[in-house]
Formats: structure tokens, sequence, C-alpha cells
């Protein structure tokens, strides 16, 4: 009970973690609807389905409103919805609108359009005594607002609005009023027996029952109706309607059975596979061994704590209801809802934990109000149960609590909280003895008490502890280091950075995966997102594909991530992949354009690493790569000539795997560095930056061109060339590169200038006559080639 | 004396007229050549008498130098003028495009990881990191999520194999198992990284990422949470001042858990950071829960600390207008142009998070 405002209201459940999700007025929107009643119909002129009617809804005019309903007729009382009104099961606001050229002034509502029920068979039949409410509002007038709050799963005692309230009252916001006992007079010992049988995995602990004999069965009463209106709950007859405000209430929740379809014997048991009952959401449910049922002779009524069946439902014509209030364990709830995919209000609630101790309380509550609508004789409470509950118990220390929250409350504030929100408390020395109420599964350990104390003091009572601006860890390690620079070093390059999905579409995973094996995700959230790539091209290449078709035709892209090697945990790579498609300078009035090439993409590969501190002159290239490169015009990198591990691969995509995939492209290249298989740098500060070293004598320039076999590599001439003298050739440079005419069948010309330059002195014609005769010697011998005159 | 005189005036009123480079070049040659006449009035010097040598040879002197001048006076004018006439031919038409240069751009994600790193840095967190296919174990239960606990229903998993042992990540939290299994208390990490849920509309993907942050030592309480969390998201934001507030939430391996809120607006269909009566939730933290402290085997009643893991993308999207999640991952080449950094634009402490 509280008179405080409602805004202190909402910032208070937020504040004590009972998060406000949203707030709706209930009022403004009902009051829209009215009693109307049809005075005349026409067929709608233009429509065959579609009626005209006039109706009165207590204004001097009728109004003319175009409804579809089989069931609108004249004389019919119903309900009216003016334009302005909000339809509360689609959230539309209605406006005046022509239909089919005939204007229609609101509209005429199915129980259904009003959430009143899912009936949406034609328009709302009203009894005749409703004649006097025309043209007033059909729901009662009230000024409540619905609170939508956001429970988290350890609080199964705040999906009932006691548990609410309880946790408003300790935190000093109104007060807890005591509940009234409702003890059931009963005249009548006839009960039905109920056996829980002992077995394992047995999934109810508790089952008390009372049998309620000659009831009528009728529609709710309006307050009852509204109550659950109110939060959202359909009336439906007033023994169900009951249970479910029992429910609402202090969260046990209840069902009822028609206790004449119960065929005796009534048992709790483990179902076995192959069973089979209709439950009420008229769905057949086929189970498996081990689910938790209540049953009798004939089989299964209902999924204990789950769903009832439609065998032993209650109906208007019921005379005897057998009454459960039960104890379900959370994990076979779980277990049961989870294999036949089933959610309902009840398996929520019992799945986090219903109070063990309210069977009683609830089963009292409900009969009398069934009592109080339907008549009837409630027979005694039988209770059958295989666990006995007890309250748990916690020894606490006070002092905790500051340890871990960092501010203070004395002893006494504790005392208070505790004890309002239902712990029993003896003080024993300087340690609080704790009983655990019953509803609260949450707690089993001090900490679990130290976030009550927190909490209901209010977060705000936490005292603000700036960090230290110290650091003793460097942040990044090296491998991390190399991640960063080697992101931001391709960006630097002209490469978009993209970010695509770790897994892709299967089928071009295929096309990129080498010799890697698929892996396969078990619940993708579509076909095209199946598997975890196994290289980042499949990506980039399709979303590439979406580019091209927005009308981009040079595009540099890149990721940088993991791809997967298998399925375990650390299976993984991280890579940078780019690929780069297109054309150079395309439209340009100064340069000419040309297609992308394999030279591009290498010398972003190399210049790539050389600024990631790797030693380009050590760099060993040659041509074996995956089967998605072109073969002849791709490459493998390794750091140096030991050839450990690969460092990139780069080249052209293979022609065949773009025409599979049907993309259009003037040229397309890609690369990948393989960030794991680089050695990092492992240098200290000395080693980044050699000594310096440069020679100021005279330095000469020689040009040879050898004619060699075809498949003799420029490298490989490099290589010969550096090993004649590394004191005198300091640079060695291609500059030409010549087949056809005047050359050999299968040989090339390769042209080099070699630069010649001594630390020691300046070389005279003879040095230099010397190093050069040298040199062609070296070459000739090594590598086959002669020397072009 | 006369005669060089005759030699000057004549010459000088030679040297008056417009005369092309030809002409001066003869003229100089007429003067000083060998035979010229102001060289053979040189000659003559050595055949005068004492008292007219040296008047004389002042007075030539005089006259050369004038003469001599003037000729490079004539000559370097008509160069000038040559080379204005060739630099007027070698005129260009400026406007035109320059030679083009392109640089590639930075995701919006990444930047704001190397901001958040840059950020924790300077607080003393280090980077780790954790793979992205995970056991049951790391994600779940070391985390003190057991099986049968509904909050599991809260991440919608990918799984890997048909046991549900094997599954990509919900989250960044298992890197907390995977660093404190490892090494001994303190901890103080952060540990960015891509997560996984199976869920697709405008404001989840399957793909987003997480950063959690861990510390644990002795004394390390509710008040260093707040602390360290108010620190960051001012930095952040590159605000002075920020609305926040820490509510109570829940979660499995932290209590007390909090949920934290920024204070916000819209103006003009923008969201505004900092002010206003609207609340946007952007993290979710707590104590550790003594029952992971136990998983990796540390004792509970002597260390104890924080824990939070925050959305990235959401972090982005708030930092820089961004509206949609999913366009992050599209690939769109006008949107990673548009939302994309230099990669020269490196967040750094010294320097700041943004230029």
């Amino acid at each position: 009970m509280t008179n405080l405002k409602e805004g202190d209201l909402l910032n208070q459940l937020t504040n004590i973690g009972l998060e406000v999700e949203s707030v709706e007025s209930l009022n403004s929107s009902n009051e829209f609807f009215k009693v109307a009643k049809i005075i005349k119909t026409e067929k709608h002129p233009n429509a065959d389905r579609l009626k005209v009617c006039d109706v009165n809804i207590g204004e001097k005019n009728f109004k003319k409103v175009v409804c579809g309903a089989s069931n609108a007729r004249e004389g019919l009382i119903t309900i009216y919805a003016p334009p302005g009104a909000i339809i509360p099961k689609n959230k539309t606001k209605l406006v005046v609108a022509k239909i089919r050229g005939v204007t229609s002034y609101g509209m005429l509502c199915s129980e259904s359009e009003l959430n009143l029920s899912d009936e949406s068979d034609g328009i709302i039949e009203l009894p005749l005594k409703f004649k006097k409410n025309i043209g007033k509002s059909y729901f009662s007038k009230s000024k409540s607002k619905l609170i939508d709050l956001s429970i988290t799963p350890n609080r199964p005692d705040c999906l009932g609005v006691r548990g609410i309230a309880r946790d408003l009252a300790a935190s000093g916001f109104g007060k807890l009023l005591d509940l009234k006992e409702k003890k059931i007079y009963t005249k009548t010992k006839k009960t039905l027996k109920v056996k829980i049988s002992k077995e394992k995995n047995q999934g109810c602990g508790v089952f008390g029952s009372c049998l309620i004999t000659n009831v009528k069965n009728t529609e709710s009463p309006q307050w009852l109706k509204n109550k659950l209106i109110s939060v959202g709950q359909k009336p439906i007859t007033a023994i169900v309607d009951v249970t479910n405000y029992v429910m609402i209430d202090i969260n046990r929740p209840l069902h009822a059975y028609d206790a004449d379809k119960i065929d005796k014997h009534i048992t709790v048991r483990n179902s076995k596979s192959g069973e089979q009952f209709t439950a009420l959401d008229n769905k057949n449910y086929k189970l498996e061994n081990d689910m938790c049922v209540i049953s009798d002779n004939k089989g299964v009524l209902g999924l204990g704590g789950i769903i009832g069946g439609i065998r032993s439902g209650t109906e208007l014509d019921t005379k005897n209801i057998l009454l459960e209030s039960a104890y379900f364990y959370p994990r076979s709830i779980r277990n049961t809802s989870k294999k036949l995919n089933i959610d309902t209000d009840a398996k929520f609630r019992f799945e986090r934990g219903i109070d063990p101790l309210s069977i009683e309380n609830g089963l009292n509550q409900a009969a009398s109000l069934i009592k109080e609508i339907c008549g009837g004789e409630v027979s005694k409470i039988d209770i059958q149960k295989i666990e006995n509950f007890k309250s748990k118990t916690i020894n606490f220390d006070p002092n905790l609590f500051e340890k871990v929250s960092g501010f203070k409350i004395s002893i006494g504030e504790m005392i208070k909280i505790l004890g309002d929100l239902g712990f029993k408390i003896k003080k024993e020395k300087k340690n609080l003895k704790l009983n655990i109420p019953s509803w609260r599964p949450d707690i089993s350990q001090q900490i679990d008490i130290i976030e009550e104390l927190v909490r209901i003091s209010g977060y705000d009572k936490i005292k603000t502890v700036y960090p230290q601006k110290e650091r003793i860890k460097s942040t990044l390690n090296s491998s991390q280091k190399m991640f960063h620079f080697l992101q931001r070093s391709i960006a630097s390059k002209g490469y978009l950075e993209a970010i695509t999905w770790s897994f892709t579409d299967s089928n071009f995973n295929n096309y990129f995966k080498g010799t890697n094996k698929e892996i396969k995700i078990v619940n993708p959230i579509s076909s095209e997102l199946g598997v975890l790539r196994n290289s980042i091209f499949s990506n980039l290449i399709i979303y590439m594909g979406k580019n091209l078709d927005r009308g981009f035709k040079d595009l540099s892209i890149f990721e940088i991530g993991p791809v997967f090697t298998g399925s375990a945990p650390g299976e993984q790579n991280t890579v940078v992949c780019g690929l780069s498609a297109g054309k150079k300078s395309r439209l340009s009035w100064i340069e000419k354009e040309r297609n992308v090439d394999v030279f591009d993409i290498k010398r972003d590969v190399v210049q790539t690493l050389v600024e990631a501190g790797y030693d380009h002159h050590k760099f060993f290239i040659d041509n074996e790569t995956p089967n998605y490169y072109h073969p002849g015009k791709s490459g493998r990198l390794f750091l140096n000539r030991d050839k450990d591990r690969v460092a990139a691969y780069f080249g052209e995509i293979h022609p065949n795997i773009l025409k599979k995939i049907d993309i259009k492209l003037e040229s397309l290249v890609g690369f990948e560095i393989l960030v794991d298989n680089l050695q990092l740098p492992n240098k200290n500060l000395s080693d980044q930056k050699k000594k310096f070293i440069v020679s100021d004598f005279q330095k000469s320039e020689r040009d040879f061109a050898f004619i060699v076999n075809k498949n003799v590599n420029a490298q490989d001439l490099i290589e010969v060339v550096s090993e004649v003298d590394k004191n005198l050739i300091s640079d060695i440079r291609v500059f030409d590169v010549y087949e056809g005419d005047n050359i050999p069948e299968n040989q090339k010309s390769i042209a080099i200038s070699v630069t010649i330059q001594s630390l020691e002195k300046t070389l005279n014609d003879n040095d230099l006559e010397k190093i050069n005769n040298l040199i062609i010697k070296t070459v000739e011998d090594k590598t086959g080639a002669k020397i072009r005159s | 004396m006369s005669e060089l005189k005759k030699i000057k005036d004549e010459f000088l009123l030679k040297l008056k007229e417009k005369l092309s480079l030809l002409e001066i070049n003869q003229i100089k040659t007429d003067l000083f050549g060998k035979n010229g006449l102001i060289s053979s009035q040189f000659k003559k010097i050595g055949t005068l008498d004492e008292t007219e040598r040296k008047k004389f040879a002042s007075d030539l002197n005089v006259i050369k130098d004038e003469l001599q001048n003037l000729i490079n006076l004539k000559i370097s004018e008509i160069e000038k003028a040559k080379i204005n006439q060739k630099l007027e031919q070698e005129k260009i038409d400026i406007t035109l495009p320059e030679r083009p240069f392109v640089r590639g751009k930075i995701h919006p994600v990444s930047q704001t990881i190397d901001q958040i790193s840059s950020i924790f840095s300077e607080i003393g967190f280090s980077v780790e990191e954790g793979p992205d296919v995970e056991n049951e174990h790391n994600n779940f239960t070391a985390l003190n999520t057991p099986d049968n606990h509904p909050a599991r229903d809260m991440h919608d998993t990918f799984y890997l194999d048909q046991n549900k042992e094997t599954l990509l990540r919900t989250h960044t939290s298992p890197v907390q198992i995977r660093t404190m299994s490892k090494d001994k208390p303190p901890f103080k990490i952060i540990a960015p990284g891509r997560t996984y849920r199976s869920d697709s509309d405008q404001t989840h993907s399957p793909m987003f990422h997480q950063v959690e942050g861990l510390h644990i030592d002795k004394d390390i309480n509710m008040g260093h949470l707040k602390g360290c969390l108010s620190y960051f998201i001012k930095e952040f934001f590159e605000v002075k001042k920020i609305k926040m507030r820490f509510r109570p939430s829940h979660f499995p391996f932290t209590e007390p858990s909090a949920e934290v809120d920024i204070g916000y607006e819209i103006k003009d269909g923008k969201i505004i950071i900092g002010e206003g009566n609207r609340w946007l939730e952007i993290l979710g933290c707590g104590m550790v829960h003594p029952n992971v402290l136990k998983n990796v085997k540390v004792d509970p009643t002597k260390f104890q600390g924080y824990a939070f893991g925050i959305g990235i993308d959401r972090l982005a999207m708030l930092k820089y207008g961004i509206n949609d999640l999913r366009a992050f991952f599209d690939c769109d080449y006008r949107w990673l142009n548009h939302f994309g950094f230099d990669p020269l634009d490196v967040p750094t402490n010294y320097r700041g998070l943004s230029r």
C-alpha cells in the first residue's frame, strides 16, 4: 500500500533491480470503445462480403460503419471503436477511411481485436442487458497504468505482484500488507487420491490438491475480468481466471482438472517413450522417457508444471474440479520443455523456482475464490510429497558487506532490510544467522546476502573510487602489436577495412577452403551462413559482388580476422586478406589506365611486410600457391630462404572460380598474409636500428643484359649476382625483361643494373673490370646464361 | 683622349637601341675581342708617355667598365625576357585534378577497439584474447551458468556439434576463465573480440563485438568498479560530464551485478549523449562471483574484484551516430568510406582519441 508518486515508484523499481521496461496507460485507450447497437445493415454496393451499417452510439446521428463480419445484423448489440481509437491487438490507430468507395466512420470490433479472447470470427455479440449501456464505455473506467518489468531469472518471487510489493516495501517504499489467511471450511471429505511414483528423475517433489464439487462454472465477475485484462491476460471462465489470478498475485501456478473426466488412479510419474496427449494449446505431443506427467488409468492428463491436457480441461459445464498445486523441479521442467519446444507461463515460473511452501496457501486462496464465485464444496487438502522442504540457513559475516560494496551500513540497517525481505534473523556473536525465505531459490551463500543489502540500500550509495594511472604490464604483446600494425599498414595502401561474418556460404567456402575440412554450424541463422569460414576470400568476394552491383568497379577491400581450420577451440588462424579489382587510373586525364595486376598486389604485400620490420632482401618467393589462385600468376612468400613458414600468398584469383560464381570483373587480385606464421621481430631496441654504415667513396653503375632460359627467374639471377661480392655489390635492379625477336625461343633477356661501391676506397678501372668479369662469369656458370653483347 | 670619348659615345648610342643577343655579342667582340676597339686601346698604353699613361689607363678602365656593365645588363635583360617568354608559354591549367592518391580506411569497430584499448591502457589494463570457438565449459559452466540455468536462454547459441560441447562464444567472458586458469592473481585485463548469437534484426546481428574487463586483486570493491567505468565512459565519449546510473541487475557470473545506463536525449533526430532524461543501457558488470573464482582455483576469501562486458558496436553507433547495426558488416563501399577512419589516425594516450 503506497500513496507515493508514480515517477518515484518507477525510479524505485529500477533502483532495486526490477527494471521498468515500459509504462502503458490503460484508461486512455479503453475509453474509446463504446457499447453500440446496429440499427440497419445494407449490402456494400461494391463488395459482396461487406456491409454498410447504421450504428447507434448514443448520439443523435447514427454512424455509418463498413463491416465485414458475417454476424453483423440489425438489432445486434456490440462494441464500436471511433476514429482515433487504438486497436489493442495490432496497436493501429483508426482513421476515417473510404472502403471500396464508401466512407466508414470507425469500426465494430471482434473479441480478438480487443484482446478479450482469440475469437476473431465475427464481431462481439453482447447480451441484451447491455442495451441500457449504449453510448457508454464498454470497459470500466480505471486510472491504472500497466508497468512492464523485466524480471531477471534469479527472481522468480517477483513474477508475482506480492514479491514486487515486498521488495518495494523493504526499500522503504510503502508497506507490505499481511495476507488474510483464507482457511476454507471443509464439509466434504471426498477427495481424489493422488500418488507420486517413486522413481529416478521424478520431476515432482510435492503434489497438493483438493476437490471442489458442485460448482457452477461461469464467466468471471467484472472485477476479476478487469484485473486480468489490466495485466494482459484474457478472461476465459471463472475457474481458469481464478487460477491465473492467484498465479499472478503470489506466483503460485495452479491447475484445475474437470474431475469427472479423470479416470481414477491419478499418478505423477515419468512418461514412457511414445506416450501421447493433446495439450490445451490443441497440439498433440509425443513424449520421450522421463518427462513428468500427471496421468490416470487412460493415460497422460498433462505435463506437470508445463501444460494441461484437453481431455481433462474445465469447461463452462464443469461440475466438479480437482485443483492442483504442486512443486516441480526446475531441471525437469527445463529438460521437458526444451525437448518438446513448449513455452508457457507455468513453465517459465517453475523453471525459475516456485516457493515449495506456497502449496497450501495457493489452494486456499484459489478454492475460496472459486467457492465465492461458483459455489460448491471444497474438500480437505491432500498433500503428497517425496521431499521435505526445509528453509536453509546462512551464517553471515556483516564485515563482508563493506569489503565488497565499499560502503558501510549498520548491523541494525542490515537486520531491518533482511527482515523486510522475509529473512528470519538471529544474532550469533559477530555473525547473523539467517533463515532464507522459501520463495528465494537464488539465495544460498553470503555474497547473495550482500547483493540484497546493496540492492535495497541503493547503488547510488556506492562511492566512486577513481582509477590510478599506473601500468605494470605492457598493454599489447608483440603479436597484438603486429595485428594492429598490419591492419593500418594495409589500409594505408588503399584498402578499405571490412568486417564480415566469421561464417559463410558453404558453396563459396568450397572454392577457397584449400585443404581444410568444412566446419558446419549445427543451427545456422540461414543456410547461406552455414559454415565457419576456412578463408576470408569467400565473404570478401560475396561483398565485392554486392559492391559491383552498386556500380563500383575499382574496389580494394581487406579484412583482418580469424579463419578456421577445425572445430576445436584454438583451431583458428589470424589472416589479413585483401582483394583488389578493376583498373588503376580509370578515366584519368594524366595517367594511362590499366588493369590492376599481380605486381600491384605484390607491392602491397611486400611493402607491408617491410614496414612491419622484415628485410626485403631476405624474402624468398616461389609459385606454389593454393588452388584458388591463378596457377601462373600467383606467388608464395617466405621471410627467408629457410622456407619454414609461409608468410603470404598473393596473385590473381583463379579465373574458373570467377566464372563459376558468375562475377564480372576486369581484373581481380588478392592476397593473404598469414599473421600467425610471421616470426615476431623478437628484437631489442639496439637491433631495431642497425649501426649506421655508409660509404662516401665513388660508386659506379654497370648494366648487364643476360640471355637466360625462360625457367630462370629474376630472383635467382639477382641472388647469384649478389653472392659474387657482398662487400662491393650494394644494389641490383632489374630494368628490362624481354622475349621475342632476336632472342632464341625458350629464352629471355633480363637486363640488370648493378651498383658497385667499396667501403674502403674508390675503385679504379682495374677493380671495376675485375668485378665486371666476375659477375659475367659467375652468372654464366651458375645459370647457363649468356651475356648479351 | 677624344678617341676614347668617341668610342664611348658611339657605343653608348649603339647600346641604347633595341638589340638582339647576336648584335650585342657582335658589339662585345667589336669592343673587347682580340682586335676590338677597347682591346686595341689597352695595347696602346705601353706606347704612351709616362705623364699621359696613368690618366689614359684610368680613363680607359672607366670606359671599359661602363661599356662592359652595360653590355652585361643588356644580355641579362634579354635572357630574362626570353625566360619570361618561355614561362609564359609553359603556363598550365593548375585547376586540373592532381594525380590520384588512394588511401584506405579503418573500420569504425577497429577504431573503437583501439580507442578502448588506449583508455584502459592508461589505467593499467593489458589486452588478452581468446578463441572464437569455445567449449561449453568456458562459455557457460565455469561462469556459474550450469546446464539447467534459465540464463542460458538469454544467449541464443550457435553450436558446432550435436552434443552442444563446442560453440561460438556468446560473450567475451570465457576469456576471464582462460586468463585466470593460466595465471595467478592479480589480474587486470580487457579482452575485445568477436561474439556470436543466433539473432538477427536491426539491433541484433549474429556476430557482434564485446570487450570484457576483469580486475581481481585483494581489495577491489564495487567503488573501484564504479570509478573505473565512470572514467572509461567519460574518456570514451570525450566529455567532461556525463549522466550515468548503475542499477542492480543479474548475471550468473557476477554478484552483485549491475547494468550501466547513460543519459541521452534526441535533438533533431540525433542522439545527444550525456544529457536528457532518457536512459540507454550500455554495459553489464558486477563483482566476480565467488563460484567463478573457485572454478579457476582462485581463493575467493583472499581475492575479489570486478568484471564488465561492453558492446563495442553499440558504443561505436552511439559515438558516431550510426543507426543500423547490420551496416557494420554489410561491406558497403560507400558506408566504409563514410564511417571509416584514416589509418594514420591512431588513437593514443598522448595525442588523444580523436584528431
